[in-house]
């Protein structure tokens, strides 16, 4: 009666090493199988480039190239906080104008209450920290749909920021440091600098891993897809820094403008320590397997609630960072600062990126390249003089062609099963 | 077989409210040992499973784990004490892969960073020693495994801990028929591995495929706790319908409900009656 096994084969793991064309061939057939990741939106991204490039001779120049991310970065920066909220299947409604309202504190604190720069930029992301605080609780405490909190919220705060402009008038922002954030440059050597450091912490990173899986006798990524990785990011940062540190003033003897924008290590930074915290920490495991599965993740000891409030908090605090960025760019703050579309074109961004929807799926790189697609749509279509109204057209069909590919990619995942 | 029972439940009762759901159950488990837990919908097998995981206090009866009176007043205890569940529903997450899902909210660490690759070996050296060759990559998500293949992680993971005792919740309920050959299999492997194995089903064949006991629950009564081999089949179809068949289970209707356990010496086959 009982069935013991006397076949003891070997331990699960033990499979052929992976050579390049087994991993290329794996990347193929999992893309085919629905798990297509931020793909769509590095292919449309690349054909928006070629194709503005072909239209409009002033697309493809370094001083457009600087601009795009200085009009993508206030966006970019909500649209990597709303990653949180939406791996968690939540939605929050609300970051614009959260945005707005940490702005609006930041305004206030430095130009009608003159405290250094730092002290504003504190406040403002505080101002942030208790808006996404007051949401998470309402969310995961009351149990209020976060539809409808954040529906609440983006109401709500609009009144807010229209309350703290006095009823209208623009606040101007004059500190030194806040209008660099947006407008200023790094030196060229400062740039050259940075991404080297990028690239060598790249490098290391991935090179200490793959040292580490080898000697205990894991399976590891072939050393040349390893290598190509590693260069690939040298190609894209080098050329990315070369481009920015071109002379882009019309008028060099008037003015010299050239240099990676600030913004854009401000950026990367942001990038990389969401990336890690994501990826390599227990609360960013802990994040997916919330938005995977809820009951599962409690079942497993996790404490649910403090996660869905965290992630209100951290996607406030970007947008509180992405408030202040819109700050600097303008140089003032008006009543629609963080309004109008940003809140759109944040979640727009996150999704186009390959963040799902449905919760448990995406990564905080997914909103900076869906930031650089509707920025690149904006720019590209503003540049051949399409009206406002075709942008927006043009920009909700990508949205919309984004959201269609997550459902399809999802159903076509469930009927092969990768996800 | 040890003569001491890994687990021991002595006099164990259990109400909700005006309902009384358990009522002085006896229930033991040895290491190395399957221990097939059956009865009808409503006898109150989830219920006993949930007092010995801790998710429900008991109201009364005592505890005996490797001899020891302990007390067990939730998950944690009894993770401490090396009992796991594995619940029906599987409780893994689709968008993770199998080393997460394995390490799930106790995951290992080398200083602020998760530590992938120690992880990943533990979880191929655990389905390794279950003798499980049915996954292909331990990286793969768990939502391209099949039934059979999500049962097995889940199991995994249960063993993982050095766990001594571990509870299955109707296994094979939404398996085919190869799989659920498979995950037997498995639960077998538990128990040559010297776990305690508590099983429940409602699958005859399954519990007499596998089960060294049977423990057969009737109305929140512990009708009789048997070897499998001194009792038929027909026998425990009796037993879970009816609380009784021959000289088993309860006794003749009118003797009351007063002591209805069977003995905790179980070595006898079934309650004397």
């Amino acid at each position: 009666m009982t069935t013991t096994a006397v076949k003891e084969q070997g331990p699960a793991a033990v499979a052929p090493a992976p050579t390049v064309g087994s991993h290329l061939n794996n990347y193929w057939r999992r893309v085919r199988g629905g798990d297509i990741g931020a793909l769509p939106a590095v292919l449309m991204l690349l054909a928006l480039c070629v194709g503005f490039s072909i239209h409009s001779p002033s697309f493809f120049t370094a001083g457009n190239f600087a601009n795009l991310f200085t009009q993508g970065a206030a966006v970019t920066l909500i649209a990597m906080g709303l990653v949180f909220v939406l791996l968690l299947g939540e939605i929050d409604l609300s970051a614009g104008f959260a945005s707005g309202v940490c702005a609006a504190v930041l305004a206030n604190v430095v130009t009608v209450f003159g405290y250094p720069w730092y002290v504003a930029v504190l406040a403002a992301v505080a101002t942030g920290v208790v808006i996404g605080t007051t949401l998470g609780l309402l969310v995961a405490k009351v149990g209020i749909p976060s539809f409808v909190v954040t529906l609440a919220g983006f109401l709500a705060f609009q009144g807010v920021v229209l309350e703290l402009m006095k009823e209208g008038a623009n606040i101007s922002v004059r500190d030194e440091t806040l209008v660099a954030i947006a407008n200023r440059n790094l030196s060229p050597v400062l740039g050259w600098t940075l991404a080297a450091l990028a690239l060598a912490g790249y490098a290391t990173v991935q090179l200490v891993r793959h040292r580490n899986r080898a000697t205990r006798g894991l399976i590891t990524d072939p050393i040349a897809v390893v290598g190509a990785r590693i260069v690939g990011l040298g190609v894209i940062l080098g050329a990315a820094v070369y481009v920015l540190n071109l002379e882009r003033s019309r008028n060099v003897l008037v003015v010299s403008l050239k240099g990676v924008p600030i913004v854009v290590p401000i950026i990367a930074v942001l990038l990389v320590v969401w990336t890690f915290v994501l990826q390599r920490t227990s609360y960013g495991r802990h994040v997916y397997a919330v938005g995977g599965n809820r009951e599962a993740a409690r079942r497993a000891g996790i404490n649910v609630d403090r996660i869905r409030i965290s992630v209100f908090v951290i996607c406030s605090s970007m947008a509180a960072v992405g408030g202040i960025v819109a700050a600097s760019r303008a140089n003032s703050v008006d009543p629609n600062t963080g309004g109008s579309n940003v809140l759109l074109y944040a979640v727009g961004a996150a999704v186009i990126g390959g963040t799902s929807l449905f919760g448990g799926k995406g990564r905080v790189l997914d909103a900076v390249l869906g930031g650089a697609l509707v920025a690149v749509i904006d720019n590209g279509m503003g540049l051949m003089g399409y009206s406002s109204g075709r942008k927006y057209v043009v920009t909700g069909l990508v949205l919309l062609a984004a959201a269609t590919i997550d459902a399809l990619t999802r159903r076509r995942a469930a009927s092969t099963g990768t996800r | 077989m040890s003569a001491t029972p890994l687990l021991e439940l002595r006099g164990i009762d259990k109400s909700f409210g005006p309902v009384q759901v358990l009522r002085d159950v006896a229930f033991s488990a040895h290491a190395g040992e399957v221990t097939a837990l059956v009865g009808d919908n409503g006898a109150g097998k989830s219920t006993l499973v949930k007092c010995i995981s801790g998710i429900y206090p008991t109201d009364s009866g005592e505890f005996l784990f490797e001899g020891r009176p302990v007390s067990i007043s939730g998950p944690r205890d009894a993770a401490a004490l090396g009992i796991e569940v594995v619940y029906q529903d599987l409780a893994l997450c689709d968008n993770l892969d199998i080393v997460q899902n394995m390490f799930l909210g106790r995951e290992k660490h080398s200083g602020l960073v998760l530590d992938e690759p120690t992880m990943e070996q533990m979880a191929a050296e655990t389905l390794a020693g279950l003798s499980v060759r049915t996954v292909k990559s331990l990286r793969q998500h768990v939502s391209s495994l099949s039934g059979g293949q999500r049962q097995t992680v889940a199991i995994a993971k249960a063993v993982l801990w050095n766990s001594k005792l571990v509870i299955l919740d109707e296994p094979t309920a939404a398996l085919g028929v190869a799989q659920t050959a498979q995950v037997l299999e498995l639960v077998r492997r538990l128990a040559d591995r010297g776990l305690a194995v508590v099983l429940i089903s409602h699958n005859m064949n399954d519990v007499f495929a596998v089960s060294d006991r049977i423990a057969a629950l009737y109305l929140g009564q512990m009708v009789a706790q048997v070897k499998t081999t001194d009792i038929t089949h027909s026998q425990v179809v009796e037993l879970i319908t009816a609380g009784r068949s021959g000289h088993l289970g309860l006794a003749e209707a009118g003797a009351g409900s007063a002591d209805t356990a069977t003995g905790s010496t179980d070595t006898i086959p079934g309650a004397v009656r």
